[in-house]
């Protein structure tokens, strides 16, 4: 069976200074309900919105870097409804003339890059924040915040170009990461991107799931959601056509309320904003977009020699990339990609931490120049990198406080002897055609110098004194 | 055609209750104010369409932030208030 899915995410401009249509700053994150208010974000009456000229730049660079062509008559729509987060009854957005219209992202997908077209880009305006006290369908009254009211925000809408749950997550991190590089957004914040998707399997009906509000979130909403619609069939029925809510705290969709339709809306074209004709605005934010994460990821495997694979990674935060680029620039560029895809961000995932709580680049160049003046061991540079993250210290520093240096190849043969004559068992498992027991002697040999020698080393040593004793 | 579902549903968007027989009061109400946008049909279709009345065009702020309003201002006309919040009805 078949699965489509649709997405319609909504990211915060949360890089500017102000909202969409006033001056109050959108500084609003931590801040004590309703103190980011003005008469505009509150709609009261004779409060008259003005367009934030950066936040239309910002929305026609994000146009442009999907790949959607920028309307150039373009205007703000009313869409009327009542909702307690809406104070004016209308939220203006767009409808006819959205900014930008038929673009696309590749993925990738399940099987391989993916195009995922764009329909829309639209702009508008973030509604209030509410609070429900208890499960949203069992509160007894709602609490409203209006902090949020007016945050400038973008509606990113797909065609039903997504088969799994998988593949929707791939487009909001790419979509996220495409962001990031344009320097619009920042996804760390809460609420800064939240996501609705249409999902159904084919032939069925489509359901709409609501305020999903992190990257997880996407998947397991999508993966509840079509094992609730494969269910259904199964027992001969048909999912209906409904729009659900994402309990993130549960794990689970459930069904909200009828929705208005699309004409119940009312759309009509907002008179207190005149319209906005970008003639010029193109080619001119055009030559300003920075690098975009695909062209960034070919230019880093041509330019140093590294594999896709490690490219892909480094590119997937644009701030992970400028940080490989620095210890690139000093160091040998295969080495940096392997230490820092590989160990350093295995490292931050671990403890929950981005590239920008992360130790300098300076201090990692001096600690791949001790892996390539064979000072340290591998086991002593991933020691040596946790303790910088928790502790903090410089590599050279922390290795000889703790004595990680190698120790002198001519010991090594001399502790081989004390393991073999220690460990007799294993020994004989050896000799007797156990050769899985010689794994067992290199972990006694590196208990002993404490990890500062090569495994690999190690090995040979023991296997070559083996050998000679097989032979007496 | 008006008729009591439409009012019906025209309420429920305007989240207003309406009882039987307000329902019925507003039929001849509603039908009388849609014949009057029948005028419209006078107008010949190949007129461009007129978004908004005046020629204005292009008018934008600069992103520099201004003060909010004080939240005793903001909360002032609030019939109900929790903790800083507005308190409204339960919304599903």
């Amino acid at each position: 069976m078949r699965v489509l899915i649709g997405l319609e995410v909504h990211v915060q401009l949360n890089k500017l200074k102000t909202k969409m249509f006033c001056g109050t700053p959108t500084s609003y994150q931590h801040a004590p309900p309703n103190t980011h208010v003005c008469p505009v974000c509150l709609g009261l009456p004779g409060a008259m919105p003005t367009i934030n000229m950066k936040a239309v730049e910002a929305a026609v660079k994000v146009a442009l870097a999907l790949n959607a062509k920028v309307q150039e008559n373009t205007m703000f729509y009313r869409k009327n409804y009542f909702y307690p987060d809406l104070p004016r009854g209308f939220q203006i957005s767009q409808y006819d003339f959205p900014i930008g219209k038929d673009g696309y992202v590749i993925i990738d997908g399940d099987e391989g890059e993916k195009k995922v077209r764009i329909k829309r880009v639209h702009m508008e305006e973030d509604p209030g924040r509410l609070v429900h006290v208890g499960r949203i369908d069992k509160a007894k009254y709602t609490l409203i915040d209006y902090n949020r009211s007016g945050m400038p925000l973008l509606e990113i809408v797909t065609e039903p170009d997504m088969n799994s749950p998988k593949e929707a997550r791939a487009f909001v991190s790419k979509l996220r990461t495409i962001l990031e590089y344009l320097d619009v957004f920042d996804g760390s914040l809460e609420g800064a991107m939240r996501v609705d998707a249409n999902v159904s399997i084919e032939g069925g009906s489509r359901v709409e799931i609501k305020n999903i509000s992190s990257f997880r979130g996407v998947e397991k909403a999508l993966a509840f959601e079509i094992t609730r619609q494969k269910n259904l069939l199964r027992r001969g029925q048909q999912a209906k056509m409904e729009t659900r809510h994402f309990d993130e705290s549960q794990e689970i969709t459930v069904s909200l309320r009828v929705k208005e339709e699309e004409s119940d809306y009312r759309y009509f074209p907002e008179p207190d904003l005149p319209p906005m004709n970008l003639k010029g605005w193109t080619e001119r934010i055009k030559a300003e977009l920075p690098e975009l994460p695909d062209a960034r990821r070919e230019r880093l495997i041509a330019q140093y020699g590294i594999s896709v694979e490690h490219a892909k990674v480094l590119t997937g935060e644009r701030v992970l990339a400028d940080y490989f680029e620095k210890v690139a620039s000093k160091t040998s560029p295969k080495l940096a990609a392997t230490w820092i895809a590989d160990v350093l961000k295995g490292e931050l995932n671990y403890r929950d931490m981005r590239i920008e709580g992360c130790f300098s680049p300076e201090n990692m160049v001096e600690l791949l120049e001790l892996l390539e003046k064979d000072l340290i061991s591998d086991k002593a540079a991933v020691m040596i990198i946790r303790r910088m993250l928790d502790e903090g210290g410089r590599p050279k520093e922390i290795m000889e406080k703790e004595g990680l240096q190698k120790i002198k190849e001519d010991i090594l043969p001399g502790v081989v002897e004390s393991v073999i004559e220690e460990n007799e068992k294993a020994v004989r498992d050896y000799l007797s055609g156990k050769r899985e027991a010689i794994n067992y002697l290199v972990g006694q040999v590196m208990k002993k110098v404490r990890g500062r020698a090569d495994a690999s080393k190690v090995y040979n040593l023991l296997e070559r004194r083996l050998n000679e004793i097989d032979n007496n | 055609m008006i008729d009591e579902n439409v009012v019906r549903h025209v309420a429920w968007l305007a989240r207003i209750q309406l009882e039987e027989d307000e329902l019925k009061k507003f039929i001849p109400q509603f039908t009388k104010i849609l014949e009057y946008f029948s005028i419209l049909d006078e107008v010949q279709e190949d007129v461009e369409p007129l978004y908004h009345v005046n020629e204005l065009k292009n008018v934008f702020r600069d992103d520099e932030p201004e003060d909010p309003l004080p939240r005793d201002e903001i909360l002032r006309n609030a019939p109900k208030k929790e903790n800083g919040y507005f308190r409204g009805p339960r919304i599903v």
